[in-house]
């Protein structure tokens, strides 16, 4: 056959591959955050269309604080957390800690949209709670801990909410395995006996 | 002689005061999936709502960063399992972010109509059932009746009717063909005799808007507060869609309004639901009129797609490049980095947080899931209502279990 039945077509751009800015409701934010709590309390990154802003754990409230009052951020979309263990790029542009939590904020009004990171790390990690600032943290701050063991300070009923409450491990660590570790084959059975 | 009645004063001040609690689940018809409330009742007054989640976790998350990106579609699939092909689009709109990908405009535009589509097929569910629940069968036949059509399309286009698994990443699995475009016509001229039997049997039905009207109500500071987007935030006077607000695939191109209500109540989120299919219907018309020509997915060279049997059969590249992709240490390179990108589900917002780490593989797939926030909101809106009006909220709410627990 000839080269013709590859689906090359003719008028196809060279390169599709596309790299958008964040947009400029996005910068927008950036903006007035800095001038809300200064340009030492986060660190910026900018990767397609997101923009990244990494903040320390003791600085995170101040920051969420300042976007929510100050930038026009009044609307927590999602909030969750990542395990970095062994990650295969260590220079990565995180905040080099092992978990990070994230939280995307948007603007209802201009619909920019900003992504805050915080990073935690062993063997403790402990994180603010959100709580405050957006109800609607509630359950997904209870999501991170019941995953990956991060504890929320001042949430006001953190306990798991997928996994049973007598689960000891976090599932979505990278040091758990894919099949568990057997607690789904001990799992206690209740017999018609004993009930 | 008056017959005994019982004493007055004990009424009053012990059986009166005290409450009831009432488990609501986790296998009820009415609760329609896998979902356990714990109710604290006076009388039929509910004084306070715990749900208990977690019945259906199966660790979907989990499992994303075990499956390649194309493989992972049948289990985002299996999530909102009543409009899985909106949460396929979802999930390689995310995927196709990280990558830096974008599509053809055939492919967007079939896309744009598999997900409303989608969206109208998971409102005629949740419509239907709301009426189901609170005792007009007649309504949720018909609307089973036009969800059978659409369940046709998937057929046709993917050869699954439930969980077509259709998109794949940088484009299809197979293009759109004449017949697909055949049962789309037919949904889109069933419709409006659904709408219309379906407004006849419900929107003046005293009944229905007894048990609708002014239950679960949910204000507008309450609904951005809780994290609250699609309808339920619309019917709240949210007035944020992302298919207006930030625009994705081909959505710019299309003349469509986005409904909204003030009241906040169940019948908002049912009105609003009701005219969102009307809409999607409008779109789905348009994209079909000006579906466009050419390749569907990308060109092999940029070696994101399978190439076609015809190509990887009769010529070297093509055979080439399905080696490259099918065999399990080539396959895509990603970077190593992280995006979140959403897009406006028939719930809600459907957003995807990818970490990737350079394989095929994401590093975190973590899903936004509309269903596990609404349901949060669940015993806010149910304070101080009915056990009856359980049903009703729950119903308006949209929840899907296999969401909320992944």
């Amino acid at each position: 056959m000839s080269q013709a039945a590859v689906n090359v077509p003719s008028g196809a751009p060279a390169d599709p591959r596309i790299d958008p800015a964040p947009g400029a409701a996005d910068e927008a934010i950036l903006a007035k955050l800095a001038a809300a709590v200064g340009e030492d309390a986060h660190r910026v990154v900018r990767f397609r269309d997101n923009l990244r802003i990494l903040v320390a754990p003791g600085r995170l409230i101040e920051v969420l604080t300042a976007l929510k009052e100050k930038a026009g951020c009044a609307f927590l979309a999602e909030l969750g957390g990542t395990d970095y263990l062994q990650y295969p790029d260590p220079d990565r542009q995180g905040t080099g800690a092992r978990f990070e939590v994230h939280y995307v904020l948007r603007d209802l009004e201009t619909a920019g949209m900003v992504v805050v990171k915080a990073g935690v790390d062993d063997p403790d990690p402990v994180l603010p709670s959100a709580y405050s600032l957006w109800p609607g943290a509630d359950w997904m701050e209870r999501e991170v801990y019941d995953m990956f063991g991060i504890r929320f300070e001042g949430h006001p009923d953190l306990r798991r909410i997928l996994m049973p409450e007598e689960f000891a491990s976090f599932p979505l660590r990278k040091d758990y395995p894919l099949r568990g570790r057997g607690e789904r084959h001990n799992f206690t059975k209740l017999t018609r006996e004993e009930s | 002689m008056p017959a005994p009645l019982l004493d007055e004063p004990d009424l009053q001040t012990e059986v009166r005061q005290a409450t009831w609690t009432l488990n609501f689940g986790p296998q009820h018809p009415a609760t329609h999936t896998t979902l356990r409330l714990i109710l604290e009742l006076e009388g039929e007054r509910i004084v306070k709502a715990t749900p208990h989640i977690g019945y259906l976790h199966s660790g979907f998350e989990k499992l994303g960063e075990h499956l390649n990106f194309n493989q992972y579609v049948t289990v985002a699939d299996r999530k909102n399992y009543i409009s899985p092909p909106m949460n396929e689009v979802a999930w390689h709109h995310a995927v196709e972010k990280a990558l830096g990908v974008e599509l053809t405009p055939r492919c967007q535009y079939i896309r744009v109509i598999i997900g409303e589509l989608a969206r109208i097929s998971d409102h005629l569910l949740c419509t239907g059932a709301a009426a189901l629940d609170l005792g007009a069968f007649t309504a949720f036949l018909y609307a089973f009746n036009l969800r059978e059509l659409i369940y046709d399309v998937y057929e046709e286009m993917s050869g699954y009717r439930f969980h077509p698994g259709y998109t794949r990443v940088g484009g299809v699995f197979y293009d759109f063909n004449d017949r697909v475009l055949d049962r789309i016509r037919k949904v889109l001229a069933a419709f409006p005799k659904v709408y219309a039997d379906m407004d006849k049997l419900l929107f003046r039905n005293r009944i229905f808007l007894d048990r609708m009207r002014g239950v679960g109500t949910l204000s507008k500071a309450d609904a951005i507060a809780l994290s609250c987007t699609g309808p339920i935030a619309r019917a709240s006077g949210v007035k944020f869609d992302l298919r207006k607000d930030a625009p994705y695939l081909a959505y710019p191109e299309f003349d469509f309004e986005v409904p909204y209500c003030e009241e906040g109540d169940c019948w908002a989120r049912f009105m609003v639901r009701m005219e969102e299919m009307r809409q999607s219907v409008k779109i789905v018309e348009q994209a079909l009129a000006g579906l466009p020509g050419g390749p569907c997915n990308l060109p092999i060279a940029d070696k994101l797609n399978l190439p076609d049997k015809a190509t990887t059969y009769n010529s070297m590249e093509g055979l080439i490049m399905h080696f490259e992709m099918i065999m399990p240490n080539r396959g895509f390179e990603t970077p190593k980095n992280e995006v979140y990108a959403a897009v406006e589900g028939p719930n809600g917002e459907l957003g995807y947080y990818l970490v990737t780490d350079g394989t095929e593989f994401g590093w975190r797939v973590r899903t936004r899931p509309p269903s596990f926030i609404h349901f949060a909101v669940f015993p806010r809106i149910i304070k101080d209502h009915m056990l009856a009006d359980v049903v009703a909220v729950l119903g308006s709410l949209s929840i899907i279990a296999a969401e909320l627990d992944r």
